[in-house]
């Protein structure tokens, strides 16, 4: 009963969900704590608004409306967060993730804007584009040993300015903003929108993310290549020695998250919900969000589907802070606190898994220190003895 | 005699103060009861023997004392006073040191950071390592454990790592020392050296608890052996009123055939065929394997000997295909492999590591993942559409368990990580024999396991051979090459310099080439 119990408690999944809802309570806590020191009189509003994001309306049509504007984005969150994922369980670190998502925007509005190309070909130019971007950090990485998180960081910016160039191209004469995507270049929508009072920019984005989220465990879980790359990720001398191609696998992984993160971009701006600002001088945070989310997410593709709704929500609930109590950086600050501290599910898994481990000892050495008196503690070790062989033989049924 | 100690707690009048004392340790895991109420008493001053098969709890009991886990039942008293080790920091401020099996050491450290690492002298926030490397060279020379301390530990040989384990220990100047098979990586003379040291260490009042499974080296080096089997302690021994076969008896609990037998070995075609190649050294920019020629037959076991660090690993990476070669060429079967991919020499070739946790293993992974890790992409465990075939890993995961005994929590889903280290090996080679290779590369396939695990493991080789393989052994103990094989290469120095056969040589022959005193030409040998 009670090993049954302490296993639970040490249980893989159990400790990711409760080190995660563990870490974004301290994310709102300290969140609310900065908002108090601002400015004390509105915090609690503050922090309230938001958690509340869209449900800020009054309404149940534009709450829903509002939903699907914080479902829009999380498509796109969700895709980068999965190519972070994807590429973590290799063991790399996927930080050019960001850059990756900023070309594939750049291919899929130009195919739309300047080719016209329906919107299932501007999605595959992006995904073809971050892929070439994961690409070129995976040959540096396999052939050259140059370590994926400078080589990405450094593609992010040469990503950004080749994005603002290109897209120079297709921009309105009169602002810095792309033009607006129009006609087949848009995602269908097949009657998404509908369900949340017609907004027009809920499109099958979204369950496709999350089909892309399943698939992504289903290759890592379930399939050869997942093997492949897990081994590669956890001991990459014993994937050599079991003659799997190290190279092979690290540039294929590299690619396939850049593949990920390029979609992500295709998935919110082939909605027409954003445009791209072609004097845009810093990488947009989506990549570096997808970090967050992959975390919390307790480094699962499914866990980072609700990863990513939450962090979205967050995001998108910043902006309903009162601008008149708080100035308008402290929307993204809070936001950026919260996320932040969702970074650190890994370290408070760490803690309730030792705490566990300690109280687990603790109730053993209690039940050893009861009975006093040579005799009787002789006879209370005959009978752990006894305890001890039935757990063996418990273990081995169990095999 | 076998003195049994009264269980429970009750403390037999005995007139010597005792070290450590570990009454009734009692440590269960998930699935297993790894300390069954054993019971261990350390003299001052005494080596002490722990003996036990894989899995039999050694490491764990070890491990108890060290802080490293704690005990649910059990006391544990230094010096007569009861005592809490509740982490190895404690045990370190008892003044226990220890050398694990598994070293823990810091890769791109050097060997002197490592020795003074957690101890660093320093002044005004300034490490003083001078200081430090003159007490520790003094250990050095006294003990004769010679390291380049300004060498990287990744750089050099499991042999230097361990003896930088040791000098940890000795610069700690901690006197409970426990050894966790300290013998398993040294060369025959350095096993020699570090008897000698045990003995003058014990003569100046350290006490020292070594876990072997080498039942000579106990009675040569020990005053007495307490024996464990399956968690459970079988008794303590006096060296002086017991043998071998008592010893491997109460280990195992079966008579153990300790010289296996085996038949006239029947040569036939030739299988690996190695012809002057060269291979570049994992530290240096110079050849490790210089312009070596050989080759094996099926039926026929050969093994190659020599002191660890003379260009054995790097000839067996050059042929496995770890690493290039930079000269010459290997044949397997006929078929010119010297520039093959790993994959494809591994389907006529199994590799039985060196380093089973770095090479042969993915520690983080189930057993049955592990069990198929050569052959996963065959048709058996991958669908055409390149899926797992889940049921079929876990039955011949079940299978492979079940032939060749491999013991762990909780069969094959156990993370291997948790397994010990024997059982590790008894994975890998469940899985390298089970393909039934043409040519068998086995790289100190019995290091650090006990005799019954030896035992068997020297009978599958043999079979092996029997069966028509050929079978290439690269050992450093000097029994094993005379029981097992059928010829005998020794290298030194990245050459081979002879060529024996193990009925007309004797060890201290071997040792001779093996030091580099003696050499053959070989052209003229062959002749």
């Amino acid at each position: 009963m009670e090993k049954k119990k302490s296993s639970f408690l040490r249980n893989e999944t159990f400790l990711s969900v409760a080190a995660a809802i563990i870490c974004i309570l301290v994310g709102l806590l300290v969140g609310f704590l900065v908002l108090l020191a601002i400015k004390p009189e509105g915090a609690w509003a503050g922090i309230l608004a938001i958690i509340k994001n869209f449900f800020n309306y009054p309404t149940k049509a534009a709450a829903m409306k509002y939903l699907g504007n914080t479902l829009v984005k999380t498509a796109p969150l969700l895709m980068c967060a999965l190519s972070i994922n994807f590429c973590y369980k290799v063991g790399l670190f996927n930080i050019g993730a960001a850059g990756q998502y900023v070309v594939g925007a750049a291919a899929c509005l130009y195919a739309a804007l300047a080719w016209n190309m329906p919107w299932y070909v501007c999605m595959i130019l992006a995904m073809i584009a971050g892929g070439i971007f994961g690409l070129a950090v995976g040959f540096l990485k396999a052939y050259a040993n140059v370590n994926e998180v400078i080589s990405g960081i450094m593609l992010n910016w040469i990503g950004l300015y080749l994005t603002n160039m290109i897209l120079g191209n297709v921009k309105e004469s009169t602002s810095p903003y792309t033009v607006n995507v129009k006609g087949s270049a848009l995602i269908p929508s097949l009657g998404l929108s509908a369900l949340f009072s017609n907004n027009k920019y809920v499109t099958i984005a979204v369950p496709l993310s999350i089909v892309f989220a399943i698939l992504v465990w289903v290759v890592l879980e379930k399939t050869k290549f997942g093997y492949e790359l897990r081994a590669t990720g956890y001991n990459k001398d014993a994937a050599k020695y079991a003659g799997m191609n190290e190279k092979k696998n690290i540039i294929l992984t590299l690619m396939i998250g850049g593949c990920l993160a390029g979609l992500g971009a295709a998935f919110l701006y082939l909605t027409g919900y954003e445009q791209w600002s072609t004097t845009q001088s810093s990488v947009p945070g989506m990549g570096f969000n997808g970090i967050a989310a992959t975390f919390l997410g307790g480094l699962s593709p499914i866990g980072t589907i609700f990863a990513s709704f939450f962090i979205q929500h967050i995001t998108s609930g910043g902006s309903y802070l009162d601008k008149s109590v708080y100035p308008s950086q402290i929307s993204d600050l809070i936001s950026a606190i919260i996320i932040y501290l969702c970074g650190f599910v890994m370290f408070f898994k760490l803690v309730m898994n030792r705490r566990a481990a300690a109280r687990e000892e603790a109730k053993a050495e209690a039940a050893a220190q009861t009975p006093a008196g040579a005799s009787v503690s002789a006879a209370a070790a005959a009978d752990a003895r006894q305890n001890a062989d039935d757990g063996k033989e418990e273990g081995g049924k169990k095999e | 005699m076998i003195t049994a100690f009264v269980e429970g707690g009750v403390i037999v009048a005995e007139e010597e103060q005792y070290a450590i004392e570990m009454i009734g340790i009692t440590k269960r895991f998930p699935g297993i009861v790894a300390n069954d109420n054993v019971t261990l008493r350390l003299k001052k001053g005494e080596i002490h023997a722990l003996l036990g098969e894989n899995g039999a709890g050694k490491s764990t009991l070890m491990s108890v004392l060290f802080g490293l886990y704690q005990a649910e039942e059990g006391i544990i008293k230094k010096d007569g006073k009861e005592v809490h080790i509740t982490d190895p920091n404690v045990a370190n401020d008892l003044g226990i040191g220890m050398v694990h099996q598994h070293f823990k050491l810091v890769q791109c450290f050097t060997v002197l950071d490592n020795i003074i690492l957690g101890v660093e002298t320093t002044k005004h926030g300034f490490l003083q390592k001078e200081e430090a490397r003159k007490k520790i060279e003094e250990a050095e020379e006294k003990y004769g454990l010679k390291v380049d301390l300004d060498a990287k530990v990744e750089d050099i040989t499991v042999g230097m790592q361990q003896r930088t384990e040791i000098l940890k220990m000795l610069y700690r100047d901690n006197d409970i020392l426990i050894f966790d098979e300290p013998t398993a990586v040294l060369t025959p003379q350095e096993i020699v050296e570090l008897e000698k040291i045990m003995k003058n260490l014990a003569k100046e009042g350290k006490s020292i608890l070594f876990i072997s499974h080498k039942l000579n080296e106990i009675l040569e080096t020990a005053d007495r052996c307490t024996v464990l089997r399956r968690g459970k302690c079988v008794g303590t021994v006096n060296i002086k009123d017991t043998n071998e076969e008592e010893l491997s008896r109460m280990m195992v609990g079966r008579d153990v055939q300790l010289v296996v037998s085996k038949d006239e070995a029947k040569p036939k075609d030739v299988v690996l065929d190695v012809d002057n190649i060269t291979v570049a050294s994992r530290v240096h920019k110079t050849n490790a394997v210089k312009n070596v020629s050989f080759t094996v037959r099926a039926g026929e076991i050969v093994c190659i000997a020599g002191i660890d660090g003379n260009g054995q690993t790097e000839l067996i990476y050059g042929i496995t295909g770890l690493s290039p070669l930079t000269g010459g060429s290997v044949h397997l079967c006929g078929k010119d492999i010297s520039s093959a991919p790993i994959r494809e020499r591994s389907k006529l070739m199994s590799h039985i590591p060196e380093d089973r946790q770095k090479h042969g293993l993915v520690l983080d992974y189930s057993l049955e993942y592990n069990m198929i890790l050569q052959r996963y992409y065959e048709p058996q465990f991958t669908s055409k559409a390149g899926f797992l075939r889940r049921r079929n890993i876990r039955e011949y995961a079940n299978r492979l368990i079940s032939q060749y005994d491999v013991r762990s929590g909780q069969g094959p889903v156990t993370i291997v990580r948790s397994m010990s280290g024997g059982n590790q090996q008894k994975a890998i080679i469940a899985r390298e024999l089970d393909k039934k290779p043409k040519l068998l590369v086995a790289v100190q396939p019995t290091r650090g396991l006990d005799v019954g695990a030896i035992e068997y493991i020297h009978r599958q080789l043999i079979a092996q051979r029997d069966a028509g393989a050929a079978v290439l052994l690269v050992s450093l103990e000097l029994e094993e090459v005379m029981n097992v094989s059928d010829r005998i290469l020794v290298m030194y120095e990245g050459e081979i310099v002879g060529e024996l056969d193990p009925k007309k040589t004797t060890t201290e022959e071997l040792g001779l080439y093996m030091a580099g005193a003696k050499r053959q030409d070989r052209k003229e040998a062959e002749k």
